[in-house]
């Protein structure tokens, strides 16, 4: 267990910035901070994925003198997989921003906790 | 498999991009021209829906419909079962009923300038809800989850006020959560078996089943299907997760709220049984603990959701909050591990949707003449003042009761049903079952009979069923979906168990 943490270690750090990331993303009060917590979730899984996708020592896909045995690339699906990932994280996080600052133009604050208190207050 | 393809097998294939396109083509449109052009969306995916069932009932088969001519462990399919094409069937209608019944009130409650914008946005949340169903490739199911995701919280903030903003924002997050535990979930699934194909998966899971049972891969089996299922069940408002929901359900225009309630959290539970069948596999999901786990929040939803709506006095958080009641039996369903539990727990998905998308629709009619009221004081008597909407509510609270004649019945039995089957979980789920039916009972009839105290000279005016056809035709649509899935609920119990078995 113990030696498969050490050679894994991306993983586990990986592993250990998505915990972070939820963490902030649920616990944070302040709204920009919650969104940074949002992107370090998706990074990690990013990070996950470059990890598992490459072998040292292959390179990838792309023929450049005639094909070579399989053994020397790597699969290039997890690499697709990241990028569609930043773009649904992308977009995610400009409507993210969008809603904040369309928070904070009514009630000044990106405290979302505080924005609930008053709304409750103005009991609309 | 039959060699040469039908035509209606396109269908589909067809119905996903025919409402992205939709989506796009509104953008350039105006107002009017959108929902023309998005009714007949809703109206042409009702027939080609329909024409699937037919043909998949006909043939007795699925069939595997392959994007771009690429074979299987390379390409993107779609996978076309009894089940998938009947819930296209019953989202699209579903759909439709819910914007008619709606249209007034975004006419008002919605900025002239945005109707175009809402109607991209139900495009667009249909071909999502659309790819969920059909798709049999994981990464594209997160991806239409996204979409899905970014075009509900667009349906909940489109009538701008504090409330919604803010509501969206909290939808927002708890969505993102879910998806991205579902999202590392998935990368785990990838990285253990090396497809993204469903069926693949499946097996390459099932050899790893019998690998962990001698020990080596079983943690990782556990905390990938650990890590998806609360993924999903965030999504879909499983009790501990439900914050959101009240405020996101109660104040957005009436439509987005019975859209959101009926359809968005039912696709991400039909995702979840798309992947308790057919990536996980029946067997290897009953044997992990995690079907306990849900088993619980399950039963605690049911109850605590109706507690909550017990002590609303806001009719619409009130049916909100039913939700949560409901959503915790579908889960409970789930966590039976028995197929007579999947089968009652995909025909609550039905039942519910029918249900809450009419007692949201009925409920506008009420609280419009109550003069815009929610409150349950003003809404005394409103049922004689709008007769049309207070029997339509009644019909909808007597079905979440479980009145026999209506779906919320059927449901019931067949949980206790699916329950008998089980015996250790059979205790817990029958007394649950029954405390929820009372506290759903006390919450409904205190509201039945508070539109039906007669006051005396109220300010109000009285509407008739003339004065909005639309909305009183939508209103029949409903009660007839309702009676229909209550009585004839023989041949879609079938149906049911038919898909599933096609499913796996």
């Amino acid at each position: 267990m113990g030696t498969n943490l050490f050679t894994n270690y991306g993983e586990a750090v990986a592993m250990l910035l998505f915990v972070i990331g939820f963490g902030n993303l649920m616990l944070q009060r302040n709204l920009i901070k919650k969104i940074i917590g949002l992107n370090i979730m998706d990074t990690a899984v990013y990070l996950f994925l470059a990890e598992k996708g490459y072998i040292s020592g292959r390179v990838a896909p792309i023929i450049v003198d005639g094909v070579q045995d399989v053994g020397a690339y790597i699969n290039p699906v997890p690499s697709g997989l990241v990028l569609t990932g930043i773009v649904v994280s992308v977009s995610v996080s400009a409507l993210m921003l969008s809603l904040t600052i369309r928070l904070y133009q009514r009630y000044h604050t990106l405290d979302l906790d505080e924005i609930s208190l008053r709304l409750k207050r103005e009991g609309l | 498999m039959r060699e040469q393809m039908e035509f209606v097998q396109n269908f589909p294939c067809f119905s996903i991009m025919l409402c992205m396109f939709a989506g796009i083509i509104s953008s350039a449109l105006k107002g009017k021209a959108a929902k023309t052009v998005n009714r007949a969306v809703l109206c042409i995916n009702i027939v080609m829906s329909a024409a699937v069932l037919l043909f998949t009932v006909e043939t007795g088969e699925f069939y595997v419909y392959v994007m771009g001519r690429f074979p299987a462990p390379w390409g993107n399919e779609l996978r076309v079962g009894v089940l998938e094409a009947g819930m296209a069937l019953f989202f699209c209608i579903i759909m439709l009923l819910s914007l008619t019944g709606g249209r007034h009130k975004l006419a008002q409650e919605v900025e002239e300038g945005k109707h175009g914008l809402y109607y991209i946005l139900t495009d667009l949340m249909l071909s999502s809800l659309l790819a969920l169903i059909y798709t049999n490739d994981l990464f594209t199911a997160y991806v239409f989850v996204e979409i899905n995701t970014i075009s509900a919280c667009g349906l909940i903030m489109i009538r701008q006020n504090g409330r919604t903003i803010e509501a969206a924002v909290r939808y927002m997050i708890m969505s993102l959560l879910g998806s991205g535990l579902f999202l590392v979930g998935l990368c785990m699934l990838y990285d253990m078996t090396g497809h993204l194909l469903m069926s693949n998966i499946k097996e390459q899971v099932t050899a790893l089943h019998l690998l962990s049972l001698e020990g080596s891969y079983h943690v990782p089996l556990l905390v990938t299907i650990a890590i998806i299922s609360v993924g999903l069940a965030i999504k879909s408002a499983l009790f501990p997760f439900h914050a959101w929901l009240p405020d996101a359900y109660g104040y957005s225009t009436v439509s987005s709220a019975a859209i959101l309630s009926s359809l968005v959290s039912k696709g991400y539970i039909f995702l979840l049984f798309k992947i308790i069948y057919r990536v996980i596999g029946f067997d290897v999901f009953r044997d992990s603990k995690i079907i306990n786990v849900l088993f619980v929040f399950g039963l605690m939803g049911m109850v605590f959701g109706s507690l909550s709506a017990i002590k609303e006095n806001d009719v619409r958080r009130m049916i909100a909050f039913s939700s949560v009641a409901q959503i915790g039996y579908i889960y409970m369903g789930i966590g039976l591990g028995t197929q007579m539990g999947m089968v009652a727990s995909v025909f609550h998905v039905l039942s519910h949707a029918a249900t809450k998308s009419l007692l949201f629709i009925a409920a506008i009619g009420l609280t419009d003449v109550s003069g815009g009221s929610r409150n349950f004081i003003e809404l005394t008597g409103s049922g004689y003042r709008n007769r049309m909407a207070g029997a339509t509510f009644t019909v909808g609270a007597l079905s979440m009761v479980g009145v026999p004649m209506f779906s919320g019945f059927i449901s019931k039995l067949l949980f206790a049903q699916a329950a008998v089957q089980n015996d250790a979980k059979m205790l817990p789920t029958l007394i649950v079952l029954g405390i929820s039916t009372i506290l759903n009972a006390i919450y409904f009839m205190k509201t039945v009979i508070r539109i039906y105290t007669p006051v005396e000279d109220s300010q109000y005016p009285t509407v008739t069923w003339r004065d909005g056809k639309r909305y009183a035709v939508t209103l029949v649509c409903f009660i007839v979906l309702n009676v229909i899935l209550g009585v004839c609920s023989q041949p879609i119990v079938d149906l049911i168990g038919a898909g599933l078995n096609m499913f796996a």
